[in-house]
């Protein structure tokens, strides 16, 4: 060690600490007043989400290293296995698609609503997962898709299985997505079984949902699947998101405590799939800020007060 | 690594302790995580605090709250006051045995914890449960080893 270079360093020079510290601690409040306030620092979260994907890339590497050389070296007899079973699984999932087919034909007719020929899902886009923050605060990750390949805000995240997420904040080459059992988020949902819609909000824990806003006497139980109601404007109606696991009714509290374990399953080869909807498609997602669907001669009334705030203008973090 | 340059090993190290700070981990893992960062930053700043000082601090927690994607300023102003206090105090902890310094350290960690905790509740994100705890007691116990590993007092072992 060269210690004429460190004795240089040994004790404090120039201006104070102290008052040094009181110019970091404003900055530091102005910067948190902007970010919370004015979201002015959006486009530089966007430059900053630039500069941490190389460095996400090189984290994610090791474990990425690893999968590769286990595909590598993958035995024959395990890959062939591997080969009957999705055989086997496409053919189930033709047998479903044929009969989904007819199913849809049957319930537009019993409803009577014409079905446009185009699917509510527009297009999607596969996204590796490049990294992962998943503790009792945050449910995140990191995908390699960003605004260079058209994600947005608030765009529906699947994995196999069913609901994953949605995008929360996109960079130019990587998108951070808020998983449905972060703590922050809630997701409208609707029991298959029964109909009944309520919110299902994440609990910080892996793969655990909560209901916190059934009645007691809510006919809900164990195994019940919960899907997407189509609310909130992020996803489409029907798409698998829960089974319920806990069922608890506590004769002293008015809610029961209803816990739920979600259905996506991130593969081994950490692909999500980011998903495009038909517009105006009818089971599209329905949101306040689009006043999609319905009938169309309908205008929103004014209210007494002329200074409230129009329509279709609600605050961002709504759904989140 | 003897060779090197104060600011050399002093940079390099700041980088491991970031990498390691945001490394993916498994959950339970994670729990346990000392903060690798705070902890670098705070034995730059008793070892030598004229070198980084309060700005070490705060641009290490920047760095924390643009990776992490929180409210940036969050991490940037917890480390700014850990950093801070331990450069007012860098002789007093200096001189301490390893068995004191740790409880000086346990203190500063549980101080940076909460500023981030009380940040966390102004911008409505979730509180968490006892866990965020734990890196306390991780970061006490890991700092002997990274006091040892970072380069050792430097104001005594001049070679």
């Amino acid at each position: 060690m060269n210690s004429s270079d460190a004795s240089r360093y040994l004790s404090t020079r120039g201006a104070p600490a102290g008052l040094r510290f009181v110019i970091y601690a404003v900055l530091a409040l102005v910067l948190m007043y902007l970010d919370q306030r004015g979201r002015w620092l959006e486009s530089i979260r966007y430059g900053l989400q630039a500069i941490a994907y190389p460095i996400e890339i090189a984290l994610n590497s090791p474990a990425a290293a690893w999968q590769w050389s286990q595909q590598v070296f993958e035995e024959r007899a395990v890959l062939q296995a591997e080969n009957r079973e999705l055989r086997q699984r496409l053919r189930e999932l033709d047998q479903l698609a044929l009969r989904r087919q007819s199913l849809e034909r049957e319930n537009a007719a019993l409803r009577a609503i014409a079905i446009p020929a185009v699917d509510v899902v527009e297009k999607y886009l596969p996204a590796q997962i490049i990294g992962s923050e998943l503790n009792s605060q945050q449910q995140r990750l990191t995908l390699d898709r960003g605004a260079v390949n058209g994600v947005f805000d608030r765009q529906a995240v699947v994995a196999a299985g069913g609901v994953l997420g949605q995008t929360m904040r996109v960079g130019p080459w990587s998108s951070e997505i808020i998983l449905l059992t972060d703590s922050e988020h809630a997701l409208p949902v609707q029991i298959l079984r029964t109909g009944m819609r309520t919110l299902a909000i994440g609990t910080g824990r892996r793969e655990q949902l909560s209901l916190p806003f059934l009645p007691l006497q809510t006919d809900i139980r164990r195994g019940d699947r919960l899907v997407t109601s189509g609310l909130g404007g992020v996803f489409p109606a029907g798409y698998p998101v829960a089974v319920v696991t806990d069922v608890k009714r506590d004769g002293g509290a008015p809610l029961a405590q209803v816990q739920a374990r979600t259905l996506a399953r991130v593969d081994r080869d950490r692909i999500v799939s980011l998903l495009w909807f038909t517009p105006n498609h009818p089971a599209a997602p329905v949101s306040p800020t689009q006043n999609s669907g319905g009938d169309p001669s309908a205008k929103p009334i004014d209210v007494i007060a002329p200074s409230a705030t129009p329509r279709g203008e609600t605050s961002q973090g709504e759904t989140s | 690594m003897r060779r090197w340059s104060l600011r050399h090993r002093a940079t390099v190290g700041l980088l491991v302790s970031f990498v390691l700070q945001v490394m993916p981990l498994p959950a339970v893992l994670g729990w346990f995580r000392p903060s690798f960062a705070v902890i670098a930053v705070l034995y730059w700043s008793i070892a030598a605090p004229g070198w980084g000082g309060v700005g070490l601090g705060f641009l290490m927690g920047l760095a924390l709250d643009a990776y992490l994607g929180v409210v940036l300023g969050q991490h940037a102003l917890a480390t700014a006051l850990v950093a801070y206090i331990a450069i007012r105090q860098h002789l007093i902890i200096r001189n301490k045995s390893m068995f004191e310094q740790p409880f000086y350290i346990a203190g500063l960690l549980l101080l940076w914890q909460i500023v981030v905790w009380i940040i966390d509740g102004w911008t409505g994100h979730a509180l968490g449960s006892w866990t965020r705890l734990l890196p306390i007691v991780t970061g006490t116990l890991l700092w002997p080893f990274a006091w040892e590993w970072l380069g050792g007092d430097l104001s005594r072992s001049r070679r």
